[in-house]
């Protein structure tokens, strides 16, 4: 494993750094990159990535991937948006901000949202308390990775009071270079921030995009803030290449009596972990946390959740669900730390897996550390195929072969996807897992 | 309209059906009786092509079609439904929404138009009125937290609504209180035509007092031992299956 190739492009990536960086976060980036170098990529044999082999991230040469060339890309983004439902749509191409594919009409109430290294550059007061601060790279070296690397991503604040009733849409795609023979694949290293005033409400639409047949790596990490009693949903829908890595990180802080719901639905990718951190750092915080992914062929998805209870009354839901077809492989870990202090903490986790092959296979484990002694945890996981007897009872009343899975494999899913209050963005995700879906039963069929 | 011949069929490696002959006119209501393990729920499973069970001789004409030959969803679609004994749950999929997609294409197969969410409805509510069914069932699960009886009579309802040319009814009188039997019973009447037929399945003779059938067959040990009319399940209530069970030749 060659780490040289990050140190020299850390120093090429600092050198192209814009003037207005404070102080401050340059030094976190020293820090990271020092870290990263130290950390290395993990292996099979650190515990947090037991079954989920990063070689050929770490084998492979990466090149930082450039800005467009006059605004002109090469993708067609236009299916991966959501049309006409966002308050502002930011538009990002291998990680660089693209005005020219952005809107950002309908803010309303002194909310931002835009270019991350112009906030940065603007000196933007949330940057400095929160950016670097919330998601730790001290153990987590693809975090340590992008805090060095990133060279652009999006910020969003929202002030204190406001509520944004439309969602904002942060669309990365990758191009994936273009594929010219010999050219070496690109990654990028997106970062998003997003600061919630007290008693503010906003839903964030994150989607990871990229043509199919593309190798390249995406290594993002959001941070999102909640002040007092805030509320935020957050979407993830990760729809990258099938050829793609993609390793992302979000990490909440919650404040008193903050709310945070996340969504994570993993379609693409060859190789994907999702890391989701939420610490409820305020009494009466509350967090749910929704997953569902999909994989096919030989592809892997891992999703490794941690909710850190760290103060009392809190609660928080989680229900994972996956499908695997083929000779795909599922991970989920999910780790619940209850403080001495998180008294009356009451969380719930369930994650259950549908595997549609013989040589489909899913590692699950729940991890509580509880550390107080009046609380209420309960998990559940299961592991499954599909009841053949309910598949013989829908075709014994006409509905084709194909026709009764798809109905079974949607009945599995339907309550995580119910979950997702937004209609527009939840049938937009419906469209991109019923694609999926259609492709991995024709596989399994 | 079904004619089987000679049918053996086994699963996993046991032979249960060792040679059944039967023949089912049009209009015709005929009863399988039989003890417990007699294969009276295999024989209703192959004839509706559940996969499990193997097919080791003989022949089923369904209307002069093969109908070993179709998938389960085919046979449905040329008119064969099958109540199950034991009708299974499927939590997630919405009754109404599954029964407007069986039907559907059970029409689209039968060269019908398919039914708007308006007609489906209105056919809906007329079928549940016959089988003195809740509205609020419509957006259960499909057999989901039903009790047993409630789940026998969703079979009938499902059987009322597809409008088979066979109706194939496994034990659907089991667990069924006096009324609820009445009930089922009355919607099989209904349905009874000179164009469908029917093959009730039962252990216990009370359900032909209201089914009243043509032909009543004796099912032990996977044979048809002995066939006759309705007076034949009255026979047999009165001195079991025992007498019947040693059939002529070897057993
Ligand atoms: N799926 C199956 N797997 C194994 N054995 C079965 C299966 N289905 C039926 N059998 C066996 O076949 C025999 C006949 O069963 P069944 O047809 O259900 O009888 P009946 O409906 O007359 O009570 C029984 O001995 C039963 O155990
Ligand atoms: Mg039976």
């Amino acid at each position: 494993m060659n780490l040289d190739l990050y140190r020299t492009e850390y120093t090429k990536a600092r050198a192209r750094r814009p003037k207005g960086e404070p102080p401050a976060l340059a030094e976190r980036r020293d820090e990271a990159l020092s870290r990263f170098l130290e950390l290395g990529f993990p292996t099979t044999r650190h515990e947090e990535w037991r079954f989920t082999s990063v070689a050929p991230i770490a084998d492979q040469p990466f090149a930082p991937a450039p800005p467009l060339v006059g605004d002109v890309c090469p993708v067609d983004v236009t299916p991966f948006r959501f049309h006409g439902v966002c308050a502002a749509e930011l538009v990002f191409v291998d990680g660089h901000y693209v005005p020219s594919l952005s809107t950002r009409a309908a803010l309303l109430g002194g909310a931002r949202a835009g270019s991350l290294a112009a906030a940065i550059a603007g000196h933007a007061p949330e940057i400095d308390p929160f950016l670097a601060r919330v998601a730790a790279f001290e153990r987590a070296p693809f975090v340590a990775l992008n805090t060095a690397l990133f060279a652009d991503g999006a910020y969003v604040h929202v002030p204190a009071h406001t509520v944004l009733e439309h969602p904002v849409h942060l669309l990365f795609v990758s191009t994936g270079g273009g594929a010219a023979h010999g050219s070496p694949l690109l990654m990028s290293h997106p970062r998003v921030l997003a600061v919630l005033g007290d008693n503010s409400q906003a839903s964030i639409v994150e989607t990871y995009a990229g043509p199919d047949g593309m190798r390249y790596f995406t290594n993002p990490v959001t941070e999102i803030v909640l002040g007092q009693n805030a509320v935020v949903v957050h979407y993830k829908l990760q729809r990258e290449s099938s050829e793609a890595y993609h390793v992302g990180t979000m990490s909440v802080r919650a404040s008193r009596s903050a709310n945070c719901a996340s969504h994570s639905v993993s379609a693409g990718g060859a190789l994907v972990r999702n890391d989701v951190v939420a610490v409820l750092a305020g009494e009466g915080g509350e967090c749910a946390l929704n997953g569902l992914y999909l994989a096919d062929r030989q592809r892997l998805v891992d999703n490794h959740t941690t909710i850190d209870h760290a103060t009392a009354h809190c609660g928080s839901r989680e229900i994972y669900k996956g499908i695997l077809a083929d000779r795909a492989r599922g991970v989920f870990n999910g780790k619940i730390i209850v403080r001495p202090d998180a008294q009356k903490t009451d969380a719930k986790q369930t994650n259950r897996a549908l595997l549609l092959s013989e040589d489909a296979q899913v590692n699950s484990k729940p991890e509580l550390e509880i550390f107080a002694n009046d609380v209420k945890c309960t998990h559940g996981a299961a592991v499954g195929q599909l009841d053949e007897d309910a598949v013989f009872y829908l075709r014994s009343r006409g509905l084709g072969l194909a026709e009764a899975r798809h109905m079974l494999i949607h009945a599995f899913l339907g309550d995580v996807l119910q979950r997702m209050p937004l209609a527009p963005v939840r049938e937009g995700i419906e469209r991109v897992v019923a694609r999926q879906l259609a492709r991995a039963l024709d596989a399994a069929a | 309209m079904l004619t089987v011949r000679n049918l053996h069929a086994r699963v996993s490696g046991r032979d249960i059906l060792r040679g059944i002959d039967l023949s089912i006119m049009f209009g015709e209501v005929h009863a399988i009786m039989g003890p417990n393990g007699s294969g009276k729920s295999t024989l209703a499973r192959v004839l509706a092509g559940h996969p499990e069970y193997e097919v080791t001789e003989g022949e089923v004409l369904f209307e002069g079609e093969d109908l070993l030959g179709m998938d389960p969803e085919t046979r449905a679609r040329v008119g064969v439904f099958m109540a199950f004994q034991y009708p299974v749950e499927i939590p997630g999929v919405n009754n109404a929404y599954f029964l407007k997609a069986a039907l559907n294409t059970v029409r689209k197969h039968r060269g019908l138009e398919e039914l708007d969410a308006m007609d489906f409805m209105t056919l809906i509510r007329e079928r549940m009125k016959q089988l003195d069914m809740d509205e609020s069932f419509l957006n259960r699960p499909v057999n989901e937290g039903f009790s047993g009886g409630e789940k026998k009579r969703n079979e009938i309802f499902q059987m009322a609504v597809l409008e088979p040319k066979l109706g194939i009814l496994d034990e659907t009188d089991s667990g069924l209180d006096i009324d609820a039997l009445r009930i089922v019973a009355d919607g099989v009447n209904a349905m009874r035509s000179a164009e469908r037929s029917f093959l009730v399945v039962t252990h216990y003779q009370r359900l032909l007092n209201y089914i009243v059938p043509d032909v009543v067959h004796v099912l032990t040990d996977g044979r048809i031992v002995r066939s006759g009319g309705k007076e034949l399940a009255l026979e047999l209530e009165d001195k079991g299956y025992s007498w019947l069970e040693e059939p002529v030749g070897k057993r």
